[in-house]
């Protein structure tokens, strides 16, 4: 491991260490913002680690920036990371300049679409979206469609757009904003751009449950080792140990797989390794926090011991920008359109 | 704990350049008509294509110059390996020689063993079987009762193996047999014989398998001398060289290719134009497959930097070999079809012969149950 890595690692478990405690949790989760920890963020420029240095980012290269995400999934940590990081590399994409504090984006929902329409001075964009995630508390988001047949990308205020605040099941806000007719603060063209923002959504939700799994993985092996029934430790028993050697793989798949597509995506995000990596690592979520729970017992099944941050994160995010589904199928109906002979060819390229 | 971290590796160019010849060479054979891709790959014996590969430079690959090898580097022969079973070639005459007995005789064999067998191997000329099994030693090798007792210049063992495939037909096997009674450690005291079957003193039965082929033999040991020369490392040391051996066993292609027939003949069934279940469930396997292979490359990776990653090699084969039982289940439904008995050739013969196969694949070379408890035990639990 490199050193630059090495220091990143350190610093941004000392931050998410120090600033988020289980009582900043469950503020988050009540709604509050969690002004320390963000401003700790942006105080290291965590908050732009994915940018281009050009753009304002910190000149990490774009793993390091995602190895930092999947930590501060790792922590649990309640704040928009993903989705500042994906407005501003949508941003930085399409040539415009990034403003200061967390953002989010929309459409998240694959069925939403917003329509961008041209007004008297200037763009405007019009339509409701679902379950944008932070839209209550990020003064700005950034939007995606086409406008005049084209891809394109602006940054909106959410100021009065949020209708409804609702939560996913780990507690993080989930809003519905309805914009009419509000103007674009600024726009540009981005091919596909609403496709980029969802490839890269998925892209970024993978590397966080792929962090959240790897910290349930650690809950249930130090409960398996603790907790002592029938006169040992419960991680003693063959059925636990199996089930601890199951959920080990699915962690591991599930970091093998968002590895790949952090490392084909630097530049923009590569569809095939998206569509793999929120499969796979979807399913590595749904199946690892069964597991996780089962070796945890009662003890797993309240909020007094942590595992839940981690779990309901993964029941959360799994759904967020494209389901296990969706992927398999995009990707499934692009192997079959391309025919049986293609298929090894595909794998085998990289 | 046992941290599992699987580094990516990238394929070199002389990789990639190797990747075309070699699915130039299997095109070229299809072509010709000397076999038929068939979705049992690394069980099908075909000595003619075994040698094509050993003059091709396809066997051997890592091994020195002076053995017959070709000193390349463990992704050359990676993709050498995944090539020839995701195109269907017929590897299994010389599978278990390149895979693992070559690779063992190169590090733990005499002098004599290596100048013989080595150059054969890497010809295509040799064949090699596996002695671990017994009767009533499986997933609990070290309770092996075949003996070798010490006379003059040798060994003479007496015992019998069990599930040894292609031992009909293969040059060799190398027998795990004990050499000191057992005591405390009931690792210690047994040792590996490189056996040559065509001495008498050998009897080899056939054992026929779950879709009636003729894999598997039983083969018996009646006072059969092996000289000091083709003992592997040192008398005693037995225990530790099948570890090692079987760390080779696990972590390939082979471990997640067995159905790789199935799933390309399933996706032409399915179409150009799936319906929605059968695109899910496609793309849900083409993301356990990259995912896989990624894995193993990873494994391949670190066996090339001399590591020994066992615990990662027992979790690519647990994950890969469910993954390839999960193939005939899901195509079942999507493709409604009974499944014949036959060689293969039509969908439902292929589907029929991988149903039949598919119970192997979670118990050869280690149970998903012994995998697990390797996997336990990197974790710390044991």
């Amino acid at each position: 491991m490199s050193g630059i890595r090495d220091d990143l690692l350190k610093t941004v478990d000392r931050i998410f260490g120090e600033h988020c405690p289980k009582a900043l949790r469950e503020s988050a989760e009540a709604g509050e913002w969690p002004a320390v920890l963000w401003r700790a963020l942006e105080e290291t420029g965590l908050d732009r680690a994915a940018l281009p240095e050009a753009d304002g980012g910190s000149g990490l290269a774009f793993e390091d920036a995602m190895l930092a995400l999947r930590r501060s999934a790792y922590h649990a940590a309640p704040l928009p990371l993903a989705e500042t990081m994906l407005a501003g590399r949508l941003l930085a994409a399409a040539g415009l300049a990034v403003p200061q504090g967390a953002l989010t984006v929309a459409p998240v929902r694959t069925s939403d679409r917003l329509e961008f329409v041209h007004g008297v001075s200037g763009a405007t964009v019009v339509g409701a979206v679902h379950r944008v995630p932070w839209g209550n508390l990020c003064a700005h988001a950034v939007v995606a469609g086409e406008l005049d047949g084209k891809g394109v990308v602006g940054l909106v205020s959410t100021a009065g757009a949020a209708r409804g605040v609702d939560k996913n099941l780990a507690g993080e806000p989930r809003a519905l904003l309805t914009f009419d007719h509000a103007p674009l603060i600024a726009s540009a063209a981005l091919d596909d751009a609403l496709a980029r923002l969802h490839a890269e959504g998925a892209l970024y939700r993978s590397v966080q449950m792929a962090g959240a799994l790897e910290r349930s993985l650690e809950y249930a092996l130090q409960y398996a080792n603790e907790r002592v029934q029938f006169g040992r430790p419960i991680a003693k028993f063959q059925a636990i140990q199996h089930m601890l050697a199951q959920l080990a793989g699915q962690v591991a798949a599930a970091s093998a797989a968002a590895d790949a597509a952090v490392e084909a995506s630097c530049l923009a995000p590569d569809e095939f390794a998206v569509s793999v990596a929120k499969s796979r690592v979807g399913e590595a979520a749904g199946k690892g926090a069964e597991i996780a729970h089962q070796v945890h017992g009662a003890m797993g099944y309240t909020r007094e011991h942590d595992l839940h941050y981690s779990t309901r994160r993964l029941w959360s995010w799994r759904d967020e920008f494209g389901n296990e589904s969706y992927w398999q199928s995009r990707l499934g109906r692009a192997v079959a359109a391309g025919g049986a002979d293609a298929l090894w060819p595909m794998l085998s390229r990289l | 704990m046992h941290e599992f971290r699987f580094e990516p590796v990238q394929m070199p160019a002389a990789a990639q350049a190797l990747r075309g010849e070699v699915r130039a060479f299997i095109a070229e054979e299809v072509a010709k008509g000397s076999f038929t891709p068939s979705g049992n790959s690394w069980s099908s014996f075909d000595p003619d294509f075994s040698r094509k590969c050993g003059e091709r430079g396809y066997i051997g690959m890592r091994w020195p110059k002076e053995y017959g090898g070709h000193e390349r580097s463990a992704l050359e022969r990676y993709v050498v390996n995944e090539e020839m079973l995701a195109g269907g070639a017929p590897v299994g005459a010389h599978w278990i020689a390149d895979r693992q007995s070559g690779h063992q005789i190169l590090r733990y064999g005499s002098e004599r063993a290596k100048r013989t067998i080595l150059p054969r191997i890497a010809a295509g000329k040799c064949f090699f079987s596996i002695g671990m099994s017994e009767p009533d030693s499986g997933s609990d090798l070290a309770a092996v009762r075949t003996r070798a007792a010490k006379v003059d210049g040798g060994w003479n063992i007496s015992g019998t193996k069990v599930w040894t495939s292609g031992a009909h037909r293969t040059n060799y096997l190398i027998a795990l047999a004990r050499t000191s009674p057992k005591g405390e450690d009931r690792h210690a005291g047994m040792t590996q014989f490189i056996v040559d079957l065509s001495h008498p003193g050998v009897t080899v039965r056939p054992i026929y398998n779950l879709y009636g082929g003729h894999d598997f033999n039983e083969v018996v040991f009646d006072q059969f001398f092996v000289a000091d020369d083709m003992v592997m490392g040192e008398a005693g040391m037995g225990w530790t060289l099948v570890t090692g051996e079987l760390a080779f066993e696990r972590s390939g292609p082979d471990r997640f290719l067995s159905t790789h027939q199935l799933l390309v003949e399933s996706i032409r069934a399915v179409g150009a134009d799936p319906d929605a279940r059968s695109a899910s469930d496609i793309g849900r396997f083409v993301a356990h497959l990259a995912t896989l292979r990624r894995m193993s490359i990873s494994v391949a990776g670190m066996l090339e930097r001399g590591a020994q990653p066992s615990v990662e090699a027992a979790l690519v084969k647990d994950i890969g070999t469910a993954f390839e039982r999960e193939i005939p289940e899901t195509f079942r439904h999507l493709i409604p079809t009974e499944p014949t008995l036959g060689d293969g050739a039509s969908y439902a013969e292929l589907l029929g012969m991988t149903i039949l196969c598919a119970p192997g694949f979670t118990l050869r070379g280690g149970t998903r149950e012994i995998l697990r408890g390797i996997i336990a035990r990197g974790l710390g639990l044991r």
